[in-house]
C-alpha cells in the first residue's frame, strides 16, 4: 500500500461575513495517489477553487479560517508557518490558474521571469538559470523556444501562455501540481493540447495533478478519480470511470444529464431537449425531440450572401494604414423560417462578426442581408429600426447586457415603447407576459439585474429581444458563460421558444457539442470563411474539411472508458486573420459532396 | 467565480464602511456651511460692515470670538456673512461647468469622429492655460465681481471634465447593453439619457464634488489677488488679502478666513471620497 502524496481530511474553509463564518467548503476529505490524477468538479460556488487555494493556504488569514487536516508527504500543512509554506510552494506544490495572462508580468520577458522564478527557489547562476529556462520551455513543447525566450507575454497567445505557466510550475520538480481551470478560457483545440500536455508530462516527471474544473468532459478525459462539490460539500467521490457509469447521488446525475454528448445525436434528424433531472431523486425525463419547425419550402428569412467584414489596423505616427484584419471575408448562407443555423468556429474567426454585422453593430464591406427579401445592410433610418426590429440578438454575457441602472420589467417594455408598438399599460403588461414566458415570476418586473443569478439574467435577455416579436434570433455565444444545468435549461427554452414562435436562430458557438444538440444546419468558420457547411447530420457524421474534423476530434469526451486513446501532441497555434494591404483573398470554390453539404476546396485534402 | 467574490467582498465592506465617515462628515459641514450662506446674516452677532474704533485689531475675546479687523469689523459676522459669496461661486461655477462639460464630453464619447476631435482640441487647448492664468484672463474682460469669479472658474472647469465624461462614455459606448438598446431600436437621444448617462452619474458627481473645493480655492485666491468680490462686501480670500499686511502685529486676522477656507475645501473633498466608495460598483451594486 503506498502512501498518498496529498491527503485531504475533514478540509473546512470559512469566511467571515458581515460578522458571522460562512462555510464555503465543509467536511471535505480525499487522497491523491503518487502519479494520479484527481479531478474536482463542480458549478461556480460550489467552493471547489477555495478548496485548491485552501490547501496551497492562499487565502487572506485575516477574516478566512481552515479546519481539518492537509497532509503534503507526512506534513501537516496546516501546522506549518508562513515561511514554511512559501518554501512548500512552488517547490513541493505548484499551481497554474485559468488566466495565464494576470499571472506573468507583463514588462518582463518570458525568458528572464522563468529565469529569475528558478534563481529564487534554487542555487543557481543566471546563466545556469537561463540554460534550464530554456530547457523547461522545451519541455512544454514552445515552438522556437530560443527565439522566444527574448519575447513579452503579449506576443504569446493564450495557449502559449498557459504552456509558460506550467514551465514556471514544473522547474522544481514538485509532487503535487494544482490546476485551476486551466483550460476554460481557452479554444477546445488549444485545451486538447494543453490536456494532452499535461498528461504526458505528468508521466514523464511522475507528478501528481489535483484538476479543478467544471467540465465533465474535460474531467472524463483527465481524471483517475473524481470529487464531485455541491455547494461547498463533496457529494460524490470515486473513480472517474465509475462516477460516469453509476453515479450514486442526484446532483452527479444531474451533472451528468446537463452534458452534451458528441455523437449522441446521430439518428436524430431535429434539435434535442436536455433531459430535466429532478434535483431530488436524481431520476430524469426522456427528452424528445423537437417537432418539425422548419419550412423548407418558401423564402429564406435571412439570407447573407457574399458579407465582407474587415477592420482597418493603423499604427505609427500618423496612423498609417498598415494592415486589415479579414474578420469576414465573402460568406454567404441562409436561414429558414423555424430554422436554427450554428455558426461554429474558434477565437478570432469571425463568428460573431457576422452576427454583428448582421444586425448593423458593425458596417460590413460588401455583400448584401437580406431579411425578408429587404437588404438591410441598405437601410437607413426608419427604415433601418423598422427592420432590426425582425432581427433580434442575445449576447454572451447576460450581465454586461442589461443596463444595471434600470429594472429589468423596463428594460423589456422600453423597446415596445420606443418603437410604438405599445402604450405604457400594453408594455407593461407585456413585459409581465414574457417574463412568465421565459419561466420568471412577473413580479421579478420590478427588480434591477444584480438581484438575479447568471441563468435568470439570459432569461431576462430573451425576454427583451422577444419583445419586438422578431422572426430571427442571433443568439452569439449565449449559453457559454452558464452552468452546465442552467445551459441545459435555457437551451431547453430556447428550443421551446422555437417550436411555439416559429423562430429562426443564427446560434453562434465555439461548443461543437452543444451546436450538435440544437442545430439543424451547421456552418464551421475558420479566418472568417466558411469551410464547411451543411445538415448537422452530414457535418458531425461526414466531416469533410481537415478543420471540421480537427475541430470534432478536439473536443473532450464525457466518456471515462475513451481516455486511453490518447491523442498526439501538436502545438499548431490558431492561424491569424491579419493581412498586408495588398492581400487578395482568393476566390474558394466549393464542393457538393450530398444535397446541401457544401466544402470548401481551399485546404480539403479530399 | 462566486468563491472569489466572496474573498474579495471581504475588505471592501469594511472599507467602506469606514469611508461612510467621510461621507457624513463631509456632508455635515456641508450643510452647516450652507445653513450660514443662507441664514448669515441672521446668524452673526455683528453687522458685518459696522465699524467699531474701539475694538481696532483687537485679538480674540469673549465678544469678538475671532477678534476685530483693522476697521474694527466683527471678524466672526464677516466670515459667516462671507460664507455665502464663496459658496454661491464654488456650486454656481460648479453646477455650469457641470452641465457644459457633461455634454461636450458625452457627445464626444459617444460620437467619436470629427465632432470628438474637434471638441478635444479645444478641450486641450484650454488645458494647456494653467486655471489661475485662465481666471485672471477672464476677470480682466468681465470685470473684477463674485460675477466674473464665476464665469472664470467655469470656463476653467469645463475641460477636465469634459474629457473625464469622455472617457467614461466611450468606456459605456461598447458594453454590451448599448449595443442591445440600439438592436431593439431605441433611438440614440434615449440612449444617451436613459442608459448612457445614468452609468455616468458616479464618476460625474465624484468630479463635481472634488472641483467645487478647487473652486473654493480658486475663490479664495482670485479674493486675495484683489480679483473677485470688491470690498467693504466681505469675503474670505479678500479678507486674508487685506490680513496679509497685519501680519506680525495681529496675526490672528488671517486665521478665520484661513480656518473656513481650509473646512469648506475639506468638506467638499471627504464628500468627493465619501461619494467614491458609495458608488464604487464593486462595493455596491
Amino acid at each position: 500500500m503506498t502512501t498518498p502524496v496529498l491527503s485531504v481530511t475533514d478540509l473546512t474553509t470559512s469566511f467571515l461575513l458581515e460578522g458571522t463564518w460562512r462555510p464555503v467548503v465543509r467536511n471535505v476529505s480525499f487522497d491523491i495517489m503518487p502519479k494520479e490524477t484527481v479531478a474536482v468538479v463542480g458549478e461556480s460556488g460550489s467552493g471547489k477553487s477555495m478548496t485548491a487555494l485552501s490547501i496551497m493556504r492562499l487565502l487572506p488569514s485575516a477574516n478566512s479560517r481552515i479546519s481539518g487536516q492537509i497532509t503534503l508527504a507526512g506534513r501537516d500543512l496546516l501546522a506549518l508557518s508562513e515561511p514554511q509554506m512559501q518554501a512548500v510552494r512552488g517547490n513541493d506544490v505548484a499551481m497554474i490558474f485559468q488566466e495565464p495572462m494576470t499571472s506573468l508580468n507583463p514588462a518582463m520577458t518570458i525568458g528572464t521571469q522563468i529565469a529569475e522564478a528558478l534563481m529564487w527557489h534554487k542555487p543557481l547562476q543566471r546563466a545556469e538559470a537561463e540554460a534550464e529556462t530554456l530547457r523547461l520551455l522545451e519541455r512544454v513543447r514552445i515552438p522556437a523556444a530560443k527565439a522566444r525566450f527574448g519575447e513579452y507575454p503579449h506576443r504569446f497567445s493564450g495557449g502559449m501562455r498557459q504552456r509558460v505557466m506550467i514551465a514556471m510550475a514544473l522547474a522544481c520538480r514538485p509532487s503535487l501540481l494544482i490546476a485551476d481551470e486551466p483550460t476554460t478560457a481557452l479554444d477546445v483545440t488549444i485545451q486538447a493540447q494543453i490536456l494532452a500536455l499535461i498528461k504526458e508530462l505528468q508521466d514523464e516527471e511522475d507528478m501528481s495533478v489535483l484538476f479543478i474544473t467544471h467540465d465533465m468532459g474535460v474531467v472524463a478525459e483527465i481524471a483517475d478519480r473524481t470529487v464531485v462539490m455541491l455547494k461547498g460539500e463533496a457529494v460524490e467521490t470515486g473513480p472517474t470511470e465509475r462516477i460516469f457509469r453509476v453515479p450514486e447521488h442526484p446532483y452527479t446525475r444531474a451533472l451528468l444529464a446537463a452534458v452534451p454528448q458528441l455523437g449522441s445525436m446521430t439518428g436524430h434528424a431535429r434539435p434535442m431537449r436536455f433531459p430535466v433531472v429532478d434535483p431530488a431523486t436524481g431520476g430524469s425525463d426522456t427528452p424528445e425531440e423537437t417537432s418539425d419547425t422548419v419550412s423548407p419550402l418558401g423564402s429564406p428569412v435571412l439570407e447573407v450572401a457574399h458579407l465582407t467584414t474587415r477592420f482597418d489596423i493603423r499604427s505609427g505616427m500618423m496612423s498609417r494604414l498598415t494592415g486589415r484584419v479579414h474578420a469576414v471575408e465573402n460568406v454567404s448562407f441562409s436561414v429558414q423560417p423555424g430554422e436554427t443555423l450554428a455558426l461554429v468556429g474558434e477565437s478570432g474567426c469571425g463568428k460573431s462578426t457576422i452576427g454583428r454585422s448582421i444586425v448593423r453593430l458593425v458596417e460590413a464591406d460588401s455583400g448584401s442581408v437580406l431579411v425578408d427579401g429587404e437588404d438591410i445592410l441598405r437601410q437607413k433610418g426608419r427604415a433601418l429600426h423598422a427592420m432590426r426590429q425582425r432581427v433580434q440578438m442575445i449576447f454572451q454575457d447576460p450581465f454586461a447586457s442589461l443596463n444595471p441602472r434600470m429594472r429589468v420589467g423596463d428594460a423589456i417594455a422600453e423597446p415596445l415603447l420606443q418603437n410604438g408598438l405599445a402604450d405604457a399599460a400594453g408594455a407593461r403588461a407585456r413585459a409581465a407576459d414574457l417574463l412568465e414566458r421565459v419561466g420568471l415570476p412577473p413580479e421579478m418586473s420590478r427588480r434591477y439585474p444584480h438581484e438575479f443569478s447568471g441563468g435568470q439574467r439570459q432569461r431576462i435577455c430573451i425576454a427583451r429581444a422577444l419583445a419586438l416579436q422578431p422572426n430571427v434570433i442571433i443568439a452569439d455565444e449565449s449559453v457559454s458563460a452558464l452552468d452546465a444545468s442552467i445551459k441545459a435549461q435555457v437551451i431547453n427554452l430556447m428550443l421551446d421558444l422555437q417550436e411555439s414562435l416559429k423562430l429562426a436562430y443564427l446560434f453562434i458557438s465555439h461548443d461543437m457539442a452543444v451546436v450538435e444538440r440544437v442545430s439543424h444546419r451547421v456552418a464551421v468558420m475558420f479566418l472568417g470563411e466558411i469551410v464547411e457547411i451543411g445538415p448537422r447530420e452530414a457535418i458531425f457524421g461526414n466531416p469533410q474539411h481537415p478543420y471540421t474534423r480537427k475541430l470534432l476530434a478536439a473536443v473532450p469526451v464525457p466518456d471515462p472508458a475513451r481516455q486511453g486513446r490518447r491523442r498526439a501532441l501538436n502545438n499548431d497555434e490558431i492561424a491569424s486573420p491579419v493581412r498586408t494591404l495588398n492581400y487578395v483573398p482568393p476566390l474558394r470554390q466549393y464542393r457538393n459532396v450530398s444535397p446541401g453539404h457544401l466544402v470548401s476546396m481551399a485546404g480539403d485534402g479530399a | 467565480m462566486a468563491d472569489a467574490a466572496i474573498s474579495a467582498a471581504e475588505p471592501k465592506k469594511r472599507r467602506s464602511a469606514r469611508r461612510n465617515v467621510y461621507l457624513t462628515t463631509g456632508s455635515s459641514l456641508l450643510a452647516l456651511f450652507v445653513v450660514l450662506a443662507v441664514f448669515g446674516g441672521a446668524v452673526a452677532p455683528y453687522d458685518p460692515n459696522a465699524q467699531d474704533l474701539m475694538a481696532i485689531l483687537d485679538p480674540p475675546s469673549a465678544s469678538h470670538w475671532f477678534g476685530a479687523d483693522q476697521v474694527g469689523r466683527d471678524i466672526l459676522s464677516r466670515i459667516i456673512v462671507g460664507t455665502r459669496a464663496t459658496l454661491s461661486i464654488a456650486l454656481t461655477s460648479v453646477a455650469v461647468a457641470g452641465v457644459i462639460g457633461v455634454a461636450l464630453g458625452v457627445v464626444s464619447g459617444y460620437f467619436g469622429g470629427f465632432i470628438d476631435r474637434a471638441i478635444t482640441v479645444v478641450m486641450d487647448l484650454l488645458l494647456t492655460v494653467p486655471n489661475m492664468v485662465l481666471a485672471i484672463a477672464v476677470v480682466s474682460v468681465v470685470g473684477a465681481s463674485a460675477a466674473g469669479l464665476t464665469v472664470a472658474i467655469t470656463v476653467s472647469f469645463v475641460p477636465p471634465l469634459a474629457r473625464l465624461v469622455r472617457g467614461r462614455v466611450m468606456e459605456l459606448r461598447d458594453e454590451d447593453f448599448i449595443s442591445a438598446a440600439r438592436t431593439l431600436g431605441i433611438r440614440q437621444p434615449r440612449i444617451l439619457v436613459r442608459h448612457v448617462l445614468p452609468n455616468a452619474v458616479s464618476v460625474i458627481v465624484i468630479e463635481l464634488s472634488l472641483l467645487a473645493g478647487q473652486a473654493v480655492l480658486v475663490a479664495s485666491a482670485l479674493g486675495f489677488l484683489g480679483l473677485g468680490v470688491q470690498p467693504p462686501d466681505p469675503e474670505w480670500g479678500s479678507m486674508l488679502g487685506t490680513a496679509r499686511e497685519y501680519l506680525t502685529t495681529a496675526p490672528h486676522l488671517v486665521i478665520a478666513p484661513g480656518l473656513a477656507i481650509t473646512l469648506l475645501v475639506f468638506a467638499f473633498n471627504m464628500l468627493g471620497d465619501g461619494l467614491r466608495d458609495r458608488f464604487d460598483p464593486n462595493t455596491s451594486p
